[in-house]
Formats: C-alpha cells, sequence, structure tokens
C-alpha cells in the first residue's frame, strides 16, 4: 500500500467516523432518542415535537460546537507546535487560553454577558500572550524557556483572575466559575453566530500558510532562505490561532490537552509532517476525539474538561518519554 | 557572482571585517577560512541576507541583496546552515522538495520541473535511494546531505554552506569538497563554504577567503600560502608545530 493511499484511505474513515459520532452525539444524551429519530428531526420528518426541540436546539447546536472546538483547538495546538518547533508547545500550555480566560474574566466579572464582547475580549487575551511569547522567544531561541515562560504567564493570568473573583460580586463569580469549568453545552444559537464564522476564518488562515508552515518545519532562519516572509506568516498564524483557540475559549472554557495531544495523533496516524495533510487531517481528528468527548461526557454526566484531560495526559506522557 | 563593495561587518565593538572590496565569481569554489570567532558565519550570514547589521553594499549578480525581496534573493543564492536539521515523519523528497519553494504556487504544488529537479539535487549528492525514507533513522552526515541537496533543487546561481564537513568523516569531507568543486566547474555556480579542514580548503578549492580581522584576503590557493597570512594566523606557542609542514 502506497503513502498516497493510506492517506486517501485514512481520510475516507476519519469522514465517515465523524459523521457516525455526529449523529451518535445528537442521540446520547439524558433523554435516549432513537437514531430513527434523530434522523427524522433532522430531515424534517415524523417525530414527537419535543424530541424534534431537544435535537435541534439543544444538541445540534453542541455538536456542532464539539465539531467545531476540536478541529479549533487541534489546528491551533499544530501551528504552535510547528511555529516554535516545539512538541509540547499548544494553546493551553503556551497560556493562550490563559490570556483568552482573562479577557473573559475581566468582561464576566464586569458583568458583561454580550457574546461579541466576549469573544473580542478573549482575542485580544489570546493575542496579547501571542505576540509576548513571540517577542522573548525571538531573543530566546530556547524551547524550554519559551515553555517555561508559557507556565509563568498562565500562572500570572490565574493569579490575577483570582484577585479579580476575589474583588467581584456573588452572581458574577458564580457565573464565571461555571465558564471556568469548560462546556460544550453554554453555546446558544446566537453565540454560534460568532463562532462559526470566527472559527471558519481561523481554519482558512490556517489552510492559506500550509506553505510557510512546512517552511517553517526547517526553523525560521532557512524557511526565510527559501523566500518565505517570515513576519507576514506568522502574523497570518498568530490571526489564525487567536481566533480559533481564542474564540473557542471564550465561549467553552478553558479546554486542555486537544491542542496538545491531537496534532501528535494526527501525525502519527498519517505518518506525515506534511502540513498539506496534517491541516485537514487535525481538523478531522480534532472533531471526531471532541465528539467522543462529548459522548462520553454526556454517558457518565461529567465535564468535558475532565475527560480531554483523562484523554489527553497519556499522550502527553508518551510524548515525552518518548522524546527522552 | 557576489561582490562587496567597501563591506564592513562586526559584532558589538568588534570590528571583523573592515572595508572589504572583493568578489566571488561565478564557476569557482571559495573555501572561508578563520580562526575560530573570526566571523565566518557572521560574514556567511550575512551574505545570505540573515545578517543586516553590515554596512557597505552586497550585490548579486549585480543587484543589492538589501533591496531584493526574500522571494528573489531565495531564487539567487541558497543556505545551508550548521543546524543539525532533522525533521521526523518527513520522507528525504519532501525535504529536498522544500527547496523548491521559490518557484512553486501558495500550496507548495509540485509540476514536473520541479520533480526533476528534486530527483537530480538527490542524485548529485548520491542519495537517490533514501528518497522515500525520513531523517529521524539517518546518519549526520546522510542527513547533512540530504540538506545540500534541498539548497541545490533551489536551482540558484550562488551557494553558501557554513562548515558542511564538520558532520562528516574523513572520505565524506573529501567527497562533498569534489561535489562542491564540480557544481561550480560544471554548473557555472558560485560556491562559497567555511570551514576549518585548511588542508581541504587549500588542495581542493580555487579561491581562499582569509578572515584576518580586519582584513578579508582572497587569494587562490598558492598565493594564500606564499602570502604568509596563513602562516601567521594559525601559529601557535608550540614551538615545534608548523602549520604548513602540517598540512604536507
Amino acid at each position: 500500500m502506497s503513502a498516497h493511499h493510506r492517506t486517501a484511505i485514512l481520510f475516507t474513515v476519519l469522514l465517515l467516523l465523524s459523521a457516525a459520532l455526529f449523529c451518535l452525539d445528537l442521540a446520547v444524551g439524558s433523554v435516549a432518542i432513537p437514531l430513527r429519530d434523530v434522523w427524522a428531526a433532522l430531515t424534517g420528518g415524523e417525530c414527537p415535537k419535543a424530541t424534534s426541540k431537544i435535537v435541534l436546539d439543544i444538541r445540534l447546536i453542541k455538536a456542532v460546537v464539539a465539531v467545531m472546538a476540536g478541529a479549533a483547538l487541534s489546528v491551533s495546538g499544530l501551528q504552535m507546535q510547528t511555529l516554535f518547533r516545539n512538541p509540547l508547545a499548544g494553546p493551553y500550555v503556551l497560556g493562550i487560553s490563559s490570556g483568552a480566560s482573562l479577557g473573559v474574566a475581566l468582561m464576566v466579572l464586569a458583568g458583561v454577558s454580550l457574546p461579541l464582547g466576549i469573544a473580542g475580549a478573549a482575542w485580544v487575551g489570546s493575542a496579547l500572550i501571542l505576540v509576548l511569547i513571540a517577542a522573548v522567544g525571538h531573543r530566546i531561541k530556547d524551547i524550554m524557556v519559551i515553555l517555561i515562560l508559557g507556565m509563568m504567564f498562565s500562572s500570572g493570568v490565574s493569579a490575577v483572575v483570582q484577585i479579580l473573583q476575589y474583588l467581584s460580586r456573588e452572581e458574577a463569580l458564580k457565573a464565571f466559575v461555571i465558564w471556568t469549568m469548560g462546556s460544550l453545552g453554554d453555546v446558544t444559537a446566537g453565540k454560534l453566530y460568532i463562532l462559526v464564522p470566527a472559527v471558519l476564518t481561523g481554519l482558512i488562515l490556517a489552510v492559506v500558510t500550509v506553505k510557510p508552515l512546512n517552511l517553517l518545519l526547517f526553523g525560521e532562519e532557512y524557511a526565510v532562505t527559501m523566500g518565505l516572509n517570515v513576519k507576514k506568516s506568522r502574523t497570518l498564524l498568530f490571526a489564525s490561532t487567536t481566533l480559533l483557540a481564542g474564540t473557542v475559549t471564550a465561549f467553552c472554557g478553558p479546554i486542555g490537552f486537544i491542542g496538545l495531544a491531537m496534532p501528535h495523533v494526527t501525525r502519527m496516524l498519517f505518518a506525515d509532517s506534511d502540513h498539506r495533510v496534517l491541516v485537514p487531517a487535525t481538523i478531522l481528528t480534532g472533531a471526531v476525539v471532541m465528539l467522543v468527548c462529548d459522548i462520553v461526557s454526556k454517558l457518565f454526566v461529567l465535564p468535558v474538561n475532565a475527560i480531554t484531560a483523562l484523554l489527553g495526559i497519556p499522550i502527553v506522557v508518551w510524548i515525552v518519554l518518548r522524546n527522552k | 557572482m557576489i561582490k562587496l563593495n567597501d563591506f564592513s561587518i562586526g559584532y558589538g565593538s568588534r570590528h571583523l571585517v573592515e572595508h572589504a572590496d572583493t568578489a566571488f565569481p561565478d564557476g569557482c569554489l571559495t573555501a572561508l577560512i578563520g580562526r575560530n570567532g573570526a566571523g565566518k558565519s557572521t560574514l556567511l550570514r550575512a551574505l545570505a541576507g540573515l545578517n543586516d547589521r553590515y554596512s557597505g553594499e552586497i550585490l548579486i549578480d549585480e543587484r543589492t541583496l538589501a533591496s531584493m525581496p526574500r522571494p528573489d534573493i531565495a531564487r539567487s543564492l541558497a543556505f545551508v546552515t550548521t543546524e543539525r536539521t532533522r525533521i521526523a515523519r518527513l520522507r528525504c523528497a519532501d525535504v529536498v522538495a522544500a527547496g523548491r519553494a521559490p518557484y512553486t504556487n501558495w500550496i507548495g504544488r509540485m509540476t514536473d520541473t520541479d520533480r526533476e529537479a528534486v530527483a537530480s539535487a538527490l542524485k548529485a549528492v548520491g542519495m537517490e535511494a533514501y528518497a522515500d525514507r525520513t531523517m529521524d533513522r539517518m546518519s549526520d552526515g546522510e542527513c547533512q546531505r540530504i540538506m545540500i541537496a534541498r539548497a541545490l533543487a533551489q536551482a540558484t546561481p550562488v551557494l553558501l554552506l557554513d562548515e558542511p564537513t564538520s558532520f562528516l568523516d574523513m572520505p565524506n569531507r573529501y567527497e562533498l569538497c569534489s561535489l562542491l568543486s564540480r557544481l561550480a566547474h560544471e554548473e557555472g555556480k558560485c560556491i562559497i563554504f567555511s570551514t576549518h579542514e585548511l588542508d581541504i580548503a587549500l588542495r581542493m578549492c580555487d579561491s581562499i577567503a582569509l578572515i584576518d580581522e580586519p582584513s578579508l584576503h582572497c587569494l587562490p590557493p598558492a598565493s594564500m600560502i606564499e602570502s604568509g597570512h596563513i602562516q601567521r594566523l594559525f601559529h601557535t606557542a608550540a614551538p615545534d608545530f608548523d602549520i604548513l609542514r602540517f598540512l604536507h
């Protein structure tokens, strides 16, 4: 079997798998709905009114959010790993999610509940952290330094958020604490109008930057000598990651490990480092895994954050051990 | 061809090269030599457009380097750094194909011309058999050759290499230098490489560029030996060490 065949087969399998999981995600929940009724509700066929309401107004939105969040976080992780040439980079590890959290905290604790306001604050927060990391990383090439700085930024942001929490009113505090637990289910149809276009724009930017990403595999200097405009590419990548990780964090809370783990799983699965394969592939693997996490979290009534961590940590441990 | 006009470079308060006027012609293999810290890498990086903290002018085929857009520079010169590059899960053919980046479209689609360039670059460094292998299970020397093939695939009139022989054993060093010499003579490329191997530089290159802070001497090997610069610069405190006798 040639490498080309393998890639084609994997893409087909992943596409079918994500479609199947998407339908399963609609069927699973506190009320079990047979797949037949799910299909009827989706296609406007005959089914009880309550069923159709649950499927279309609640579960469909949540499943779309799961697909978007999984794809967005995974692609963002892939971009960060290649850009910083660091296998342990990801939106969560580098503190990009924390930057977004700070933005959200400022908004929520100030009593702002406007979705665009929250998203905007998250974008600004994550972009700020990215620029900071890039500025420091430019001077210091050591990848460990960047990771440690990411962790320091996260801790610093957490401390600031704690102070904000301490000073804030009770209702606002409760809203914020619930947000930090991470949930795919808090997205209303209204928020979806911001989430979907923002994530899609981020993904389009990710597709546009596959050639720069492939050159950046060689490091910035080689990329420059092969004709890459590093400044422009980095700006596009930052914009993309800000939209992807920032938006998802704003609406679903900080979801860890997906962004870090999925690019590795995808590289291993496809046995390739070419971003022309990896970008679409991580979109699919990210969506598949997030749907699985959502289904599991519904079956056992657990926060999705906990599931992604339990699933992601073994993968991260494996990467660290293998790199030794 | 690379030309330097009143070229000065340094770092901090140190002036490595001052007011140099020299030319590296096409079809000529030049070895850049100098003591540790003399600024070989600094000079090469400036020529490659990676360091713009210099004064004076660098001309590449009559165009000022500083005014050339990145893609144009990438079509004029290729660079192989000292960095050990190993990219996991990327076939050697794809590594070499990255050198075609200045010629491919936004997504990097390869045309027949691009594929031919990749194949002939792999052949030139004797690595055709490695096209489908990945770098994670190859020796340093093999990875080095793949990175050189990548630079060749860039199809540039100028080729710069920073210590390309450092990972290689004796036979491989000679082989690499004869490859560079062949490329310079048969394809008319202007090739400059920095090295610590004085024997190879003096025996196999057409020209020697010696950084003798703050001058840059460019002479053919025989005249370079006659000039006495090498004996003076590579003189050591050891009384019975004669650099020239050591080389012969």
